[in-house]
């Protein structure tokens, strides 16, 4: 039988199924960070149970961490006692390698999964977090679990599960230099909604996709679950490969053949069949900027704010009320006239080595606009602050008016200091753009890091394609 | 987990589609450490107009009169009534706790985010999936009655009006029925299988090694 990427993923993971077709799959990786593994470990001892295998476990404290002043530690104390707890239990417990606050190897959870080479193709990979879908750029089966799965990971090893359906999303053609995948993520969320890739495992195929880089699959499977599906994935080509050749908890010598003979295969047989299949052209893809409060408010660059007047929907005319009201724009504004306050280079979904050096490229000799309250630039981790330090990214960035900051999920979702306030409008590379996400009435518009850098250039969001040409 | 117990509830009426879980609980919620706690601060930002911070009490927090369960008719409701893709976003299982922890037993909606789904269903809250038209009906049928209730028959997969005139069927898979009306939590049955999982641990090793390394 032909199996997709999904397929196999799932049936190498299968340790028992049920009747009703409920699956009892082994979990290779576990990723820990500190905000949702508290409670799991707080029931794991109430049982007096011990983790299954150690050596699955992968911890960093991400989400609380400051990213100025490391020499005062984590001043808010309620933060502090989550980072502690973390600590803790993995002091207590073990785990294969943890990225406590302050090694120089610490950063996003999602980060430094794939840099550390802590993730591999035909791998499961879970954590308590939504964005683990991350990792299927690396051809896993990668998806966010609750702090009940957490638990049950730590306990037995397995999750239990019901097969998702496949999908197939492809993008053919070449992306103008400018355009991401970033913007092909957003692209896709406007196609399908929010809730299109519901109950879905979106498998990401043609030669746009296969042209991107590790780093831009890992910024496009990341967003899946903002499309709705809990896990994204790419298969395994030479591009793969070669990143992760070398990576420290990868294998090397004769287990890194055997391990590569076996990463070739994971790919969907030619021919195999998608429930669902979804298409998008690369070539006419415009840099993306949402002007909502959910992701799949999204428009080109050059698009002006709908008109609720417009929309038949009765639901989808509210909603649009809604988010005008919340955003605090009027219908019809066009993008490159609404001015920002700050501008969020970072998060998960953009805050690589290769999204710093594409956004210093763009600020390259360039001030940020005087407008602009301010404009920061958190790396996903303090190996990629080290690397972007030795090309002198973070010169670049501050002679531009940036400032430079520490590793951590900063403000893609505030729990540490760094926030909008109320009515602030910022142009951020994250992954949400909720009411409240980055701060409660904070205005957030989701886009690229080349993007987020024009805006912060021009004061206005603006198509970097025309600002790099000037 | 408790065994879930609902017969018949209040029904609350949140007519939004894409209700994220940030929306549910915002993130400065989540820096607690235990798992109780988090009805005071469920739908925080739209509940209040000051901005909450853990720890500060409820009867300082100034209250949105314009917030449909701030309404004094919603007070008690076991039962949320919201639109598509409810529970959308992040992974947090806050978002079922606050939930429950406020006192709704369950949620009926045309879709879910499915994490959020998921986390329920451990949690003794109980996702209801019903079509969009039913959904339209019930959202009349709350605003337009005061008091409006609805009773729910897990067992039988149904949820339906008081006296009867309406039933609608849901689906609801057979193991997470199981564990919800007989309040098992997944761990132990999972440890039933101890040797299964040891067998396939030692061939997942022997096929693939590299990741036991």
């Amino acid at each position: 039988m032909l199996k997709t990427l999904y397929d196999k993923l799932w049936d190498s993971h299968v340790v028992r199924t049920e009747e009703d077709g409920t699956g009892l799959i082994y979990i290779d990786r576990h990723l820990v960070h500190e905000v949702t593994s508290p409670q799991a470990y707080e029931g794991l001892k109430l049982a007096n149970r011990l983790p299954w295998r150690v050596d699955s476990i992968v911890a960093t404290a991400d989400h609380n961490t400051p990213t100025t002043d490391w020499d005062k530690g984590i001043e808010d104390p309620i933060s502090k006692l989550q980072v502690d707890t973390l600590d803790q239990n993995i002091k207590e417990y073990g785990s294969k390698a943890y990225f406590p606050f302050l090694d120089p190897r610490q950063g996003i959870v999602h980060v430094i999964g794939p840099e550390q080479g802590a993730t591999l193709p035909g791998m499961t990979v879970v954590c308590g977090d939504s964005h683990t879908s991350t990792h299927g750029a690396l051809a896993c089966l990668a998806h966010g679990i609750g702090t009940s799965e957490v638990e049950h990971v730590l306990a037995t090893q397995c999750l239990v599960q019901k097969k998702m359906k496949n999908m197939l999303v492809r993008v053919e053609g070449e992306l103008h230099p400018w355009v991401s995948a970033k913007d092909i993520a957003l692209a896709l969320i406007g196609k399908i909604g929010t809730a299109g890739g519901t109950g879905y495992a979106i498998e990401f195929a043609g030669s746009a996709i296969e042209a991107l880089s590790v780093e831009g699959r890992m910024t496009l499977c990341n967003m899946a679950i903002e499309a709705g599906a809990r896990a994204g994935m790419i298969a395994v080509d030479q591009t793969t490969i070669d990143y992760l050749r070398g990576r420290p908890f990868a294998p090397d010598g004769d287990l890194w053949d055997e391990a590569v003979t076996y990463w070739r295969t994971l790919t969907s047989d030619s021919g195999a069949i998608f429930d669902s299949v979804v298409t998008l052209d690369g070539v006419d893809l415009n840099p993306q900027v949402t002007w909502g409060t959910s992701p799949e408010m999204v428009l080109d660059i050059d698009g002006r704010i709908p008109d609720p007047d417009e929309e038949k929907d009765a639901s989808k005319k509210e909603s649009i009320e809604q988010a005008l009201e919340y955003m605090g724009l009027k219908p019809n504004t066009r993008l490159k006239d609404i001015k920002i306050d700050k501008v969020f280079i970072g998060s998960c979904t953009n805050s690589r080595i290769e999204d710093m050096r594409i956004a210093a490229n763009v600020v390259k000799g360039r001030r940020v606009a005087s407008n602009v309250q301010l404009a920061m630039v958190v790396p996903g981790s303090g190996l990629v602050k080290a690397q972007a330090e030795k090309e002198g990214l973070d010169k670049i960035f501050m002679a531009a008016g940036f400032e430079w900051r520490q590793p951590g999920c900063s403000m893609c979702l505030a729990m540490n200091n760094d926030r909008l306030e109320a009515g602030e409008r910022c142009a951020s590379t994250s992954n949400r753009n909720f009411e409240g996400r980055q701060g409660a009435g904070g205005r957030t518009h989701l886009l690229s890091p080349a993007m987020a850098a024009s805006a912060a250039i021009s004061g206005t969001f603006s198509d970097v394609r025309n600002l790099v040409a000037n | 987990m408790e065994i879930f117990s609902l017969k018949k509830g209040l029904v609350a009426p949140l007519d939004r589609a894409n209700v994220d879980t940030d929306a549910i609980i915002p993130k400065q919620f989540l820096k607690s450490i235990k798992r109780s706690g988090f009805g005071v601060n469920l739908f925080d930002a739209w509940r209040f107009l000051d901005v909450g911070e853990p720890g500060v009490p409820i009867e300082s927090r100034k209250i949105n009169p314009n917030f449909i369960l701030n309404e004094a008719r919603y007070r008690g409701a076991q039962i949320l009534l919201s639109r598509k893709n409810f529970g959308c976003g992040s992974s947090r299982e806050h978002a079922p706790w606050a939930l429950a922890d406020y006192g709704f037993s369950a949620v009926i909606a045309p879709s879910f985010g499915e994490i959020f789904f998921n986390n329920s269903l451990k949690n003794g809250l109980l996702p209801i999936v019903l079509p969009e038209p039913d959904v339209d009906v019930l959202f009349r049928d709350v605003f337009d009655v005061p008091g409006f209730e609805l009773v729910v028959d897990l067992e039988e997969q149904r949820v339906g009006t008081v006296d009867g005139s309406r039933m609608y069927d849901f689906d609801i898979d057979p193991f997470r029925k199981h564990c919800l009306l007989n309040g098992l939590d997944d761990i132990g049955l999972t440890l039933q299988h101890v040797d299964e999982i040891k067998q396939f641990e030692m061939q997942h090793q022997l096929n693939q090694p590299w990741l036991f390394s």
